[in-house]
């Protein structure tokens, strides 16, 4: 069975975009990564899952149910970990750790000690004393104390520095193992490629492409960085960057009619290499008219 | 019961201040009696010469001589007032306050039903109106008596009764448009009660506008007619309990359905 599935998913705002007919399927176990550039539609995607805002057309399923009439029990299997986290002022981190516990009516009391030990988070202090990465803490606790089957984070680690970035998944990576689904989006491609299975990547409200990781690494497209050249002349060029005395392209055509091309011209070095995510990323974000 | 916990924990404070500043211009306003009633001789006459000022608080059928005519107007103004303000604020902003302060996301991602969500926060704005009114009661029931008044227990049980249920009446109203909006309630709040408030000040002061009174929860507040009747009036109180359901049945409408931005 599916964590999450979502067919046909619209949500427009007025004239603003929201999200189009975006088609989602994350498997159960899976840590999946959810890409696009800020204003993307990943949150939104988000928030319609959870049921924060109702879809304008579409459907989508968590764990197998209809996430509109099912949202209580839907939520109470979910940790969900917004990107602005906010919290009643003049609360304690304490009340606020114990009060999203009581709303899931579970006793969470170890476990967020635990959480919170790890991540250095102290209790005690009021939540208007804090800063955001010390917010996005008290965020992940509460998504996390309650152990629940599908993590839903979006945008986990801006804020965070880095060394609590590496305990942040360490902590995910646990609950994966346990046999949880995560599911996180980011603008930030190698954390992606770095610890999730699949992703997709949004773009302009609609869903470009989903799949492993490894094989969006591994699209056709090459990275290709020549020296003793400054231009070149080849269909399915594109991102093509001049360099101290050479250039650096992705290619996506024929390895041939590259070779053929290379070996009429003047290169003195030449590098063909996988492009990492980040690449791919640019590739697919690139506008059609650039 | 989590919600409502954590409602009249986060409300405490408020309560505190508003039931205080409340009792203590009442307590005041009692204590100054015995002083003006012995002066009362030209004070009546000069009240009951005022006009068109006269009439608009009703001062024109009332005998300001007696405790409770003088309790029914000082007091009525400042408890309807206070009290119709601080259920304005409480009523308001238990919906709007979440999505100011974004903590609506936090609320909402929880294993909770949005109509469970409403109902306990209802609950917790009575429960809050409660206490305040509990409070108001004990410490001017005190200041009466220190005065050695002996009022009419069971016209001024009304009279307590009257501004309570028009506090109901106006949080539910608040809490109905508090479902509509995204920030900046507190303004609308306070714009909800003193337009009731004027509405009823203009209903006394010409008999064409005499209908206002059924669309303003101090239609049956007014102190005269209280004392005078020795009752609410019952259409007035009728016509309230259905604006007031009206207004919940609304913020449930819209709040089920509601995008949280």
């Amino acid at each position: 069975m599916e964590a999450i599935k979502a067919i046909g998913l619209t949500k427009s705002y007025g004239k603003s975009r929201g999200i189009i007919d975006v088609d989602l399927s994350v498997e159960k176990g899976d840590f999946f990564g959810f890409i696009g550039p800020n204003g993307a539609g990943k949150s939104t995607t988000i928030r319609t899952l959870l049921g924060l805002i109702s879809p304008t057309s579409g459907t989508a399923e968590i764990f197998g149910r209809d996430i509109t009439g099912h949202r209580t029990e839907i939520l109470s299997g979910v940790g969900y970990l917004p990107s602005e986290a906010a919290f009643y002022n003049g609360m304690r981190v304490g009340d606020i750790l114990k009060l999203s516990a009581d709303l899931h009516k579970k006793d969470c009391s170890d476990e967020a000690k635990k959480l919170c030990d790890r991540l250095q988070l102290d209790t005690k202090r009021k939540i208007e004393q804090l800063s955001l990465g010390n917010r996005k803490k008290v965020g992940i606790v509460c998504a996390m104390q309650h152990k629940p089957d599908l993590y839903i984070m979006d945008e986990p680690t801006s804020g965070l520095d880095p060394l609590i970035q590496r305990e942040f998944y360490n902590l995910l990576k646990e609950r994966s193992n346990e046999g949880a689904t995560v599911f996180l989006s980011s603008h930030v491609l190698s954390e992606v490629q770095r610890y999730c299975r699949h992703a997709a990547v949004i773009r302009e409200g609609r869903l470009l492409v989903c799949d492993s990781v490894e094989k969006l690494g591994s699209a056709e497209a090459k990275r290709v960085v020549l020296r003793g050249v400054n231009e070149i002349r080849l269909p399915g060029i594109k991102n093509l960057q001049q360099l101290d005395n050479g250039i650096s392209f992705l290619y996506s055509g024929k390895a041939d009619v590259l070779l053929k091309t290379l070996a009429s011209m003047p290169v003195t070095d030449v590098t063909i290499s996988e492009p990492d995510l980040e690449e791919i990323f640019m590739h697919f974000y690139e506008k059609e008219d650039n | 019961m989590t919600i409502l916990k954590h409602e009249l924990k986060t409300g405490r404070n408020q309560l505190i201040i508003w039931a205080a500043a409340v009792s203590f211009l009442l307590v005041i306003c009692v204590l100054i009696y015995p002083e003006m009633s012995s002066q009362m001789g030209e004070i009546s006459d000069t009240f009951a010469q005022m006009g068109g000022f006269t009439q608009a608080f009703g001062m024109d059928k009332v005998n300001f001589g007696e405790f409770l005519g003088f309790f029914g107007v000082e007091c009525g103004n400042i408890l309807g007032l206070g009290g119709a303000f601080f259920a304005a604020l409480i009523g308001i902003s238990a919906l709007a306050k979440e999505e100011k302060e974004h903590t609506a996301e936090f609320l909402l991602t929880h294993p909770i039903s949005r109509s469970k969500i409403l109902t306990e926060k209802l609950l917790a704005v009575v429960v809050q109106l409660v206490i305040f009114n509990a409070a108001v009661i004990a410490v001017t029931g005190a200041a009466i008596l220190i005065i050695g008044e002996e009022p009419d227990t069971k016209t001024l049980a009304l009279l307590y009764l009257s501004y309570f249920l028009m506090q109901i009446e106006t949080a539910a109203v608040s809490f109905g448009i508090s479902a509509f909006l995204k920030r900046g309630a507190i303004g609308v709040g306070i714009g909800i009660s003193a337009v009731f408030y004027f509405m009823n000040i203009i209903s006394n002061l010409t008999e064409n506008a005499e209908i206002l009174k059924y669309f303003t929860p101090f239609g049956y507040t007014d102190s005269a007619d209280i004392i005078v009747d020795n009752s609410i009036d019952p259409g007035y109180l009728a016509a309230g309990a259905g604006i007031a359901f009206a207004g919940i049945v609304c913020s449930y409408v819209k709040y089920l359905k509601k995008d949280i931005s």
